[in-house]
C-alpha cells in the first residue's frame, strides 16, 4: 500500500489545463495549413498536379485546399515554391463538408455548437459509440488517449460507451470499407433518436490515404449524414477534442 | 536438394536467377528447408502479366546465418497443399486461393482469409458470385457438436474502442474448446493497390498499413526499395530510423502493460502507463511533428534531422520518464494479486508456436530466440546490441514479462543511439529501380517481424508487392491460447498478443 501511495506521489499530476489553457504542441506538428498565393509564379497551377489526393486546387481563380482530403504529409509535395506551409494550430474540426475547404484568406469555419435542442440534451452528458470502419488505428489510439488522464474526457461529461444503445451518436474512424459498410450502418441504425455521427479523420472523411480505392467508400459522408468533421491523419487528439467541446458549445467561438 | 539461392535482409537477386521448378520439387524444397527448421517467411503467389501464367515464390531463412532462400514454382490448379506438412503455410495457402481464385488441394481448412473478390480471372476459389462483393464472416466455421455445447459469437463491432473482427467461441459452460477468428473487415486492398507502384500514394498507404507500426512498416519498405535499387541509407539516418522504431516498441508495450493493468483492475498501472505512452509518442512527434513517426523515414534515409538542441531536449525528455515508466512497471509486476491473474493463463506450448510459425514478442514469451534485429541485423543493430530476450511458459505473464524486459533495452538502446548520433546526411538519393528484381525487406516491429518483399517488372515498376504483418501468423496464437481457458479471460489474453486487425486485413 505504501509503495503504492509513494508511487502515485513520483508519477506527479498529470492532466492537463486545457481548455483553459492553450496546449503547447512540438514545433514540426504539421497543423492547420497557410497559403500564400504571392510566392505563386504567374499562371503556375503545379499545386493541383503535386499532391496525390487531391487537396489542392483551383476555385473561383485563388488556391483553395480540402482540410478533408489534406493528410499533413511531411513531404509536403504539392508547391515546389513554399505557398504551402504547415502551422501548429491544432483547431481544425467543422460542422459542413464545404467548410474544409479553406484559401489565403478563408480558414476552417470552426465547428459551431449542435442547434438548441440538441445541445441541450447532450451538452452536459454526451455518449459516443466509436466505429473503426478500416481506420489504421491510429485515429482509433488518438480518440482512445482522449480517456488518460492526460486528457480526461470524463471531466466534459464525454464517455465512449460499449452499446450502441446507450449513445447518442458515432465517431466514425476508417474510409468504410465494403466490409464494415454493414456494420457500420447497423451500429447507427441501433443509436436512439436524435443522434449524431462524427467523422473522425481523413479517412472517414474522404477516404485518406485510401480514397478512391475499390475496397473502400472515401468516407462516412458516403452513407451517413455527418455532424462534425476532425481533419487530419490522424488529427491529433487536441484537434479532436476541440471538436468535441466545439460541437458541446463548451469552447468560445474566437477560441 | 534445391540449389541454395542466398539474399540477405535489404538484399535484391535478380529474378532471372530464381530457378523455376516444377511443383513437386518446389514443394519438397520448401519442406525439407522446414523440417531442417527453416522459418518460413513468406509464400505467396504473383501474375507477371494478365496472360501470363501464375508463379509461386516462397522465401525461408537458409542454412547460411542471416540469408533466406527463395523458390519458385508455377501455381496450377491443384497444387498440393503443404499446409498439413507445414502448418505455417496454412494462411498462405488461403489468402492465394482467395487472391488468385486456384485453391491447394486437401488444405485442411481452406476459408477465405480477408472476405474480397479474386484478383484476376473470374474463378472464385469457394463459388462465390465473382460478380459480387463477399459478405465478411461468411465461411464454414468449424462447430463443436454437443447437447451442452454453446456457440458465442462476438463482432465485428466490440465493446470499447478497437478495431473490428469476428471471434466465435465454442464453449462447454464457460470453459472455451475452440476459438475461431474471422479478419477481413478492415480490408482496404493495399497490396492490389501496390501493383505497377510505387505511386506517389504508396508512402502514405505504406504508413497507414497497420498505423501503430508506422516506422516499422515504413522502413521494412525502405530497405526494399533501398535494397532494389542498392543504396545504403547514410549511419545517421539509420540511426535515427532506429531511434523511432524503439520509441515506436516503447509507446506500444507500456500502452500493453497499461492495458493489461486495467484488464486486471490495477488501475495505477493502468493510469500511469496510459500518460507515458503518449510521453512516447510526443518524443517521436518532436522529431517529425507527427505521434506515429508519420514522415519520418523514407526510402534512401530520413526527413528529419536532430539539430543538438532537440537531441538534448529528448534525452532530457527520456531521462524524466525513465523513472516513472520503471515505477508504474514495478507496481506492476510486484503485486501478488496481479502476477496471480497472469500466469498460467492463456498458456501457448512452444511447439504449437513453432508450428504454427508465431513471431515477435507471442513467440518470445513461448522461449523462441526470434528476433529479426538479431537474426538479421541492418545498422546500427547487431547481433551483439539486441539481447535474446525470451521467457518460458508461453503464458499471458511470460508475453507481460517479455514486453517489460524490452522496455528495458529499449530505454537504454535510445539512450544510448541519442548520445552517440554519427554525424552526416540524413539521406541518399535513390536511383530508378531496376527491372526484374526481387528485394526483402525485414524489420522487427514492436509486435514481431515485418517482412516486406517487392518484384518489379520489365519496367522497373512493382508487379507485386507483398507484406506480411506479424499479426498473419499471430492471431492463430491467440486462438491456441484460448483452449481450455475460460471465456472470461478472453480480454486478459487478447491483450497479451494486442495484434493488429488492420495490418492482417491489408
Ligand atoms: S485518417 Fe490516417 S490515421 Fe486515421 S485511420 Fe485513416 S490512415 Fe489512419
Amino acid at each position: 500500500m505504501l509503495r503504492i501511495l509513494y508511487e502515485r506521489f513520483q508519477q506527479g499530476y498529470r492532466t492537463s489545463p486545457f481548455p483553459k489553457q492553450e496546449p503547447t504542441l512540438p514545433d514540426r506538428f504539421r497543423g492547420l495549413p497557410r497559403l500564400h498565393p504571392e510566392r505563386c509564379a504567374a499562371g503556375c497551377r503545379e499545386c493541383a498536379q503535386g499532391c496525390p489526393f487531391g487537396a489542392i486546387r483551383e476555385q473561383h481563380g485563388a488556391l483553395a485546399l480540402d482540410l478533408g482530403r489534406c493528410l499533413f504529409c511531411a513531404d509536403c509535395h504539392a508547391c515546389p515554391h513554399g505557398a504551402l506551409e504547415f502551422s501548429t494550430d491544432y483547431r481544425l474540426a467543422v460542422r459542413r463538408r464545404e467548410e474544409l475547404t479553406i484559401t489565403a484568406d478563408r480558414g476552417p469555419v470552426l465547428a459551431a455548437p449542435l442547434d438548441a435542442p440538441l445541445k441541450e440534451l447532450f451538452g452536459r452528458s454526451f455518449k459516443l459509440r466509436q466505429v473503426s470502419a478500416g481506420g489504421c488505428n491510429a485515429c482509433e489510439a488518438d480518440v482512445n488517449v482522449l480517456g488518460t488522464l492526460v486528457f480526461d474526457l470524463g471531466r466534459f461529461g464525454i464517455q465512449f460507451v460499449a452499446s450502441p444503445r446507450h449513445a447518442d451518436g458515432i465517431l466514425v474512424t476508417g474510409p468504410v470499407t465494403e466490409n464494415m459498410r454493414e456494420a457500420l450502418l447497423a451500429t447507427y441504425a441501433a443509436v436512439p433518436e436524435p443522434k449524431v455521427v462524427i467523422a473522425t479523420g481523413a479517412c472517414a472523411i474522404n477516404g485518406g490515404p485510401f480514397s478512391n480505392a475499390p475496397e473502400v467508400h472515401n468516407g462516412v459522408g458516403a452513407l451517413l449524414p455527418v455532424d462534425l468533421f476532425i481533419p487530419g491523419c490522424p488529427p491529433h487528439p487536441y484537434t479532436i477534442l476541440d471538436g468535441l467541446l466545439r460541437l458541446l458549445g463548451r469552447r468560445e467561438v474566437a477560441d | 536438394m534445391t540449389p541454395e539461392i542466398a539474399l540477405t535482409n535489404g538484399g535484391r537477386l535478380p529474378l532471372a536467377a530464381i530457378p523455376v521448378l516444377p511443383f513437386p520439387e518446389f514443394a519438397s524444397g520448401v519442406i525439407d528447408l522446414i523440417r531442417h527448421s527453416a522459418t518460413p517467411i513468406a509464400y505467396f503467389a504473383d501474375q507477371p502479366a494478365p496472360e501470363a501464367p501464375p508463379e509461386l515464390f516462397a522465401v525461408l531463412t537458409a542454412a547460411t546465418p542471416g540469408t533466406f532462400t527463395v523458390l519458385r514454382s508455377r501455381l496450377a490448379p491443384g497444387f498440393t497443399s503443404l499446409t498439413t506438412r507445414a502448418p505455417q503455410l496454412h494462411l498462405f495457402e488461403r489468402e492465394i486461393a482467395e487472391q488468385y481464385g486456384i485453391a491447394a488441394s486437401d488444405h485442411p481448412w481452406l476459408k477465405p482469409v480477408r472476405f474480397h473478390s479474386v484478383w484476376h480471372g473470374t474463378t472464385d476459389a469457394w463459388g462465390r458470385d465473382p460478380g459480387r462483393h463477399p459478405q465478411p464472416g461468411v465461411m464454414d466455421f468449424f462447430r463443436v457438436e454437443g447437447a451442452e455445447i454453446h456457440e458465442v459469437g462476438v463482432g465485428p463491432v466490440h465493446a470499447g474502442i478497437i478495431e473490428p473482427g469476428h471471434f466465435r467461441f465454442q464453449c462447454f459452460g464457460e470453459k472455451v474448446l475452440h476459438l475461431e477468428i474471422s479478419l477481413g473487415y478492415q480490408h482496404r486492398g493495399i497490396e492490389r493497390l501496390l501493383l505497377g507502384g510505387p505511386w506517389p500514394q504508396t508512402p502514405s498507404q505504406i504508413e497507414t498499413m497497420a498505423g501503430d507500426t508506422t516506422v516499422g512498416h515504413m522502413t521494412a519498405y525502405s530497405l526494399v526499395l533501398e535494397g532494389l535499387t542498392g543504396t545504403v541509407a547514410p549511419p545517421r539516418a539509420q540511426a535515427l530510423r532506429a531511434v523511432a522504431l524503439e520509441l515506436e516498441r516503447l509507446a506500444n508495450h507500456v500502452g500493453d502493460i497499461g492495458a493489461l493493468a486495467g484488464d486486471v483492475g490495477f488501475l495505477p498501472t493502468a493510469s500511469y502507463c496510459g500518460r507515458l505512452r503518449g510521453d512516447y509518442l510526443n518524443m517521436t512527434a518532436a522529431i517529425c511533428g507527427s505521434r506515429f513517426g508519420r514522415g519520418l523515414v523514407r526510402p534512401g534515409g530520413v526527413l528529419f534531422d536532430l539539430e543538438p538542441a532537440r537531441q538534448a531536449r529528448l534525452l532530457q525528455t527520456l531521462a524524466d520518464i525513465v523513472p516513472n515508466t520503471r515505477g508504474a512497471l514495478s507496481l506492476f509486476f510486484e503485486a501478488p494479486s496481479v502476477l496471480g491473474r497472469l500466469e498460467g493463463v492463456g498458456k501457448v506450448l512452444t511447439d504449437d508456436a513453432l508450428g504454427l510459425g508465431l513471431v515477435g514478442v507471442a513467440a518470445r514469451a513461448c522461449g523462441l530466440d526470434c528476433d529479426t534485429r538479431r537474426a538479421f541485423p541492418v545498422a546500427p543493430y547487431t547481433t551483439e546490441n539486441v539481447p535474446a530476450i525470451t521467457e518460458a511458459s508461453g503464458d499471458v505473464f511470460a508475453r507481460a514479462r517479455v514486453r517489460q524486459r524490452e522496455i528495458e533495452h529499449a530505454l537504454a538502446f535510445v539512450r544510448q543511439a541519442l548520445e552517440n548520433l554519427p554525424a552526416g546526411p540524413i539521406a541518399t538519393p535513390l536511383t530508378a529501380l531496376p527491372a526484374d528484381t526481387l528485394a526483402l525487406g525485414l524489420v522487427e516491429g514492436w509486435r514481431g517481424r515485418l517482412a516486406h518483399i517487392a518484384l518489379t517488372d520489365a519496367q522497373g515498376r512493382f508487379r507485386r508487392y507483398k507484406v506480411i504483418d506479424p499479426s498473419f501468423f499471430n492471431w492463430s496464437g491467440l486462438a491456441m491460447a484460448l483452449r481450455d481457458e475460460q471465456i472470461s479471460d478472453f480480454p486478459l489474453c487478447n491483450k497479451s498478443f494486442n495484434l493488429s486487425y488492420c495490418g492482417f486485413d491489408l
